[in-house]
């Protein structure tokens, strides 16, 4: 006989925390005001509208150094979160102390190109990465960006990131 | 020339964003632009070491890379990024200030080419190189 699931609220629990944990220590992800909603381990980033965002007061439109910000730490914050989640579930990961959790440094960026497809409207936006390799040292990644219409992206990316050495 | 600059940095500070990071216009000439932004804590990407986030630098990039465009003596009516690409050659060093400086090389009937490099304190080795692509003229 296998060993009895988890209860759920204690699986839901846990991921929700280390993921908060993961974001919330970032400050340029509380500038920006990006948030990250979880559906198992699919995150989807977004980024509500603020004043702040604004490039174009005329039109108005999103800056586009905003939109790829928020491009770039929704591709960030998915390979760290995709590098955590097995230690997390197999229990490597210690999460009883959240206070002391010892994750993982996060993934450095080499180069990230946006591609913008239309202009940001002043609302919010949305955002998934796809991670399209995950090597050793090199990861690349492929994000969408959207805001009204999960079809019709405003912007999307790619980009390079060399992988923290574990335990090194 | 001074009032062009001054002129140029109120609308820069009327960019919501680029006022927020504090981007502020130290040049501008025909088809270049030089600005810059000061360290702050809020736009830390790794907090175990204070190096600024990537997309702080993107952001900066950007607002550059549309002021050489803006300064292009062909004039064009407005601009807006088509697409960028960054890559980051080494972590800015935390506490320093970051100035980007952007070349507008040609202008089309409809769109401008554009490269920066962005440095900190240390202005041998630039943190960041950029290659663009924006609109020009009366839009898309």
């Amino acid at each position: 006989m296998s060993k009895r699931p988890e209860p759920v609220q204690v699986v839901k629990q846990r991921r929700d925390s280390v993921l908060r944990a993961l974001t919330k220590g970032v400050p340029y992800i509380q500038f920006l005001g990006v948030e990250f909603e979880r559906r198992g381990d699919e995150l989807t980033a977004i980024m509500p509208f603020k004043e702040e965002l604004i490039g174009n007061p005329i039109l108005p439109a999103l800056h586009g150094g905003a939109t790829a910000a928020f491009l770039e730490v929704t591709a960030i914050i998915t390979l760290s979160w995709g590098m955590i989640w097995e230690d997390m579930e197999s229990g490597a990961l210690n999460v009883e102390n959240l206070e002391q959790i010892k994750l993982p440094r996060l993934p450095k960026t080499i180069d990230f190109t946006t591609d913008y497809l239309r202009s940001g409207l002043p609302r919010d936006a949305y955002a998934r990465a796809r991670i399209t390799r995950a090597g050793r040292r090199y990861a690349s990644v492929h994000v969408e960006g959207w805001q009204d219409n999960r079809a019709r992206l405003y912007a999307q990316a790619t980009g390079h990131f060399v992988m923290p050495q574990r335990d090194a | 020339m001074t009032n062009k600059i001054e002129r140029a940095g109120q609308f820069i500070r009327a960019l919501p964003h680029a006022d927020a990071l504090g981007m502020e216009l130290e040049e501008l000439d025909p088809g270049t632009a030089v600005i810059s932004m000061p360290y702050s804590d809020r736009i830390v990407g790794d907090p175990e070491t204070g190096v600024v986030h990537g997309g702080a630098v993107s952001a900066l990039m950007d607002t550059c890379c549309g002021a050489a465009v803006m300064s292009h003596p062909s004039n064009p009516a407005g601009t807006a990024t088509i697409d960028l690409r960054i890559e980051y050659l080494r972590a800015a060093t935390p506490g320093q200030r970051i100035t980007a400086r952007a070349t507008c090389y040609h202008v089309t009937r409809s769109v401008a080419f554009v490269r920066a490099t962005a440095t900190d304190e240390d202005e041998d080795l630039p943190v960041a190189m950029a290659t663009g692509t924006f609109t020009a003229g009366s839009g898309k």
